[in-house]
């Protein structure tokens, strides 16, 4: 196996902005991904994280084949997934499969749980004949943690945690190598994220999978993610191991993406001062110029306005697209967000 | 294959019993009193249509002396200017008129959902070919399309049925292809998708059933439009054979003698009357009973 089982190299997803309804003219382009690289390592998983609007969404469904890049490439075990003939692409999605977001619209409403978590063996073993299918699909839900009974009922007689482990039980069933999480936790209360959560590392350990695992729920990704690409504005701002990242952030962005998390203690989070960024996330459609994070940066210089500062190994396996943060000895404290050091 | 997960792991399912999910419409259905009536007189209209020979107390071709006559015992709605008996004439005549009606939906629904939810997947030149000739066909009511296409294929039976169920096509196609672009967005066809599903796997098993409630209420409605479409070509002389019963032709020859004999024009009226608003008041029900997509279950 290739040293890298997906790798992403300069991926740009623009989305015309059109006007006119008989004669249409591009009168824009929203930059939703713009320039993302990173590699993904089997049996790890990878975060991908920002707010909303970030473009880690738009890379998800760029990897999975449902968004056309602009340009740039996506590999999947060495060959690039767009450049695939009909049997490459067929081969391509049993390996790579995707738990969605919400669990409510990401089983059809009008098919049973039996078909469902079937349909992956229909389409790509329809030799098997029913009785197997039925079979397999048993396991599948028991693997999952669903009983077998609930196989003949409808989505809308179950909870959003069951829909979701139909979900994944639906992902797993071809024994694919990637799964792509794309906010698999995010619309489930915090009890269920748990249980989901813990299956899903269940899983990963049990079936040895490797996960892009999408979110925006910090604790979550640090608690569930090997490494951890932060977004901001269709571009990679930081990506570091988890634990460095969480641990010694470098980025401005990701420091007060960090900061912003609340403390489950009312006393320490009353003590605390939160450095709160200022305005909005600008539009994709007319981004920043230079560091597109500048307008929002506590310690953009001049120099930000202008040049667009390039994603820089700081030190082994940490990465950052900033240009006034530089990674210092251990002993001295990172520097810090309040004082912008001296150019 | 796999080995136990953790007890504390597992999901927490009820033991309810599996519902269907059609059971709650259905009886909310029944409950609706316009809408059993409406099914109740279709049903018994439909056993009428199919049971005709049986029922009709006379033949409706065969001819007497007692010419125009009034409603009396022995004929219950009375005799047209030809002698014939209007109920018999009638009841034959609701064959040809339901089957009208039903057939001409059934083959303008197929053509127009296909159409519909081709343009609405596939989307760029094939929904611009397909939307714009259906833009055409929307600028021209269906019933003057109804007319002109028989006057280009000669009248008759076959032909008004073709006729009016392309002059429908359009109704179809341009409510399908609406639910599929919605339908298209749902994160199932993305994950359709992502396990490698073909596209006529995505558009019949997944987009088409998720859409059906508007096409049914439309369904209901059209065939409405259809029994007055061919007895309003029957009325023009377009539609059937002369002799043949049919509600709108049976109309047709009653205009005439309206001042002589008034149920020879009311009674087939009636007839068709009944028909459309016990259709339109199932469809009503049914636009209300499926618009509430899925809530009612959770």
């Amino acid at each position: 196996m290739a040293d890298a089982l997906l790798e992403v190299r300069d991926l740009k997803v623009h989305f015309p902005v059109t006007r006119g309804a008989l004669l249409q003219r591009v009168v824009g382009q929203v930059k939703a991904v713009d320039g993302v690289s990173f590699t993904v390592r089997p049996g790890e998983v990878l975060g991908l994280v920002g707010e909303s609007g970030c473009g880690k969404t738009t890379v998800a469904r760029s990897i999975l084949k449902l968004v056309a890049p602009t340009s740039g490439q996506i590999l999947f075990d060495g060959t690039d997934i767009w450049a695939m003939n009909k049997a490459e692409e067929a081969g391509l999605r049993r390996r790579m499969q995707a738990i969605f977001q919400d669990p409510y619209s990401s089983l059809n409403p009008r098919m049973k749980i039996r078909e469902i978590v079937g349909e992956p063996f229909v389409i790509h073993e329809s030799s098997i004949g029913r009785q197997e299918i039925d079979r397999r699909v048993r396991d599948l839900l028991d693997l999952c943690g669903l009983p077998g009974r609930i196989a003949d009922r409808y989505p809308h007689e179950m909870s959003g945690g069951q829909r979701q482990r139909v979900g994944i039980a639906r992902a797993l069933a071809l024994k694919p190598d990637l799964i792509v999480c794309d906010e698999a936790v995010s619309a489930l209360d915090v009890s269920i994220q748990a249980q989901i959560i813990n299956l899903l590392v269940d899983l990963k350990d049990e079936l040895g999978l490797t996960y892009v695992f999408i979110g925006h729920d910090l604790s979550v990704v640090k608690h569930i993610c090997d490494r951890v690409a932060v977004m901001y504005l269709g571009r990679i701002a930081e990506f570091a191991g988890s634990d460095t990242l969480f641990g010694q952030p470098l980025h401005p962005y990701t420091r007060a993406l960090l900061d912003a998390v609340p403390v489950p203690d009312p006393a320490v989070e009353a003590s605390t001062e939160h450095q709160v960024l200022s305005g909005e996330i600008p539009s994709p459609v007319n981004p920043p110029s230079g560091c597109v994070f500048h307008p929002r940066c506590p310690i953009a210089v001049e120099g930000c306005r202008t040049d667009v500062p390039p994603l820089q190994e700081e030190r082994a396996g940490h990465f950052a697209a900033c240009s006034q943060v530089r990674f210092e000895t251990p002993t001295a404290s990172p520097p810090s967000i309040h004082s912008p050091p001296m150019p | 294959m796999m080995s136990e997960l953790a007890e504390s792991n597992r999901a927490v399912v009820d033991d309810a019993p599996p519902r269907s999910r059609w059971l709650p419409w259905r009886k909310q259905l029944l409950r609706d009193k316009k809408a059993l009536f409406g099914l109740i007189v279709l049903a018994v209209l439909t056993l009428t249509a199919i049971l005709a020979p049986l029922i009709a107390p006379y033949d409706p071709n065969a001819m007497d002396f007692m010419m125009m006559e009034g409603p009396s015992l022995a004929h219950p709605l009375g005799v047209d200017d030809l002698g014939r008996d209007l109920l018999s004439r009638l009841i034959h005549g609701s064959r040809i008129s339901l089957f009208v009606g039903f057939s001409t939906v059934a083959l303008a629904l197929i053509a127009g959902v296909a159409l519909g939810v081709i343009a609405g997947y596939f989307g760029g030149i094939a929904d611009t070919i397909i939307m714009r000739y259906i833009d055409l066909q929307w600028a021209f009511p269906n019933f003057i399309i109804a007319v002109y296409l028989v006057a280009v294929f000669g009248t008759g039976l076959a032909n008004v049925i073709v006729a009016v169920s392309l002059a429908f096509v359009d109704d179809f196609a341009r409510i399908a292809r609406g639910m599929v672009l919605t339908i298209k967005q749902e994160q199932y066809v993305d994950a359709a998708r992502t396990l490698g599903a073909s596209h006529n796997r995505i558009m019949w098993r997944h987009i088409l059933p998720n859409a059906t409630a508007p096409i049914i209420v439309q369904a209901t409605v059209s065939v409405s439009y259809a029994i007055l479409a061919e007895a309003g070509l029957s009325f023009l002389g377009l539609g059937v054979e002369a002799d043949t019963p049919t509600w709108g032709l049976i109309l047709a020859d009653g205009r005439s003698f309206i001042s002589r004999a008034w149920w020879i024009g009311v009674f087939p009226g009636l007839f068709i009357m009944i028909t459309v608003l016990s259709i339109n008041f199932l469809g009503d029900a049914m636009r209300d009973v499926l618009d509430v997509r899925e809530v009612k279950a959770d």
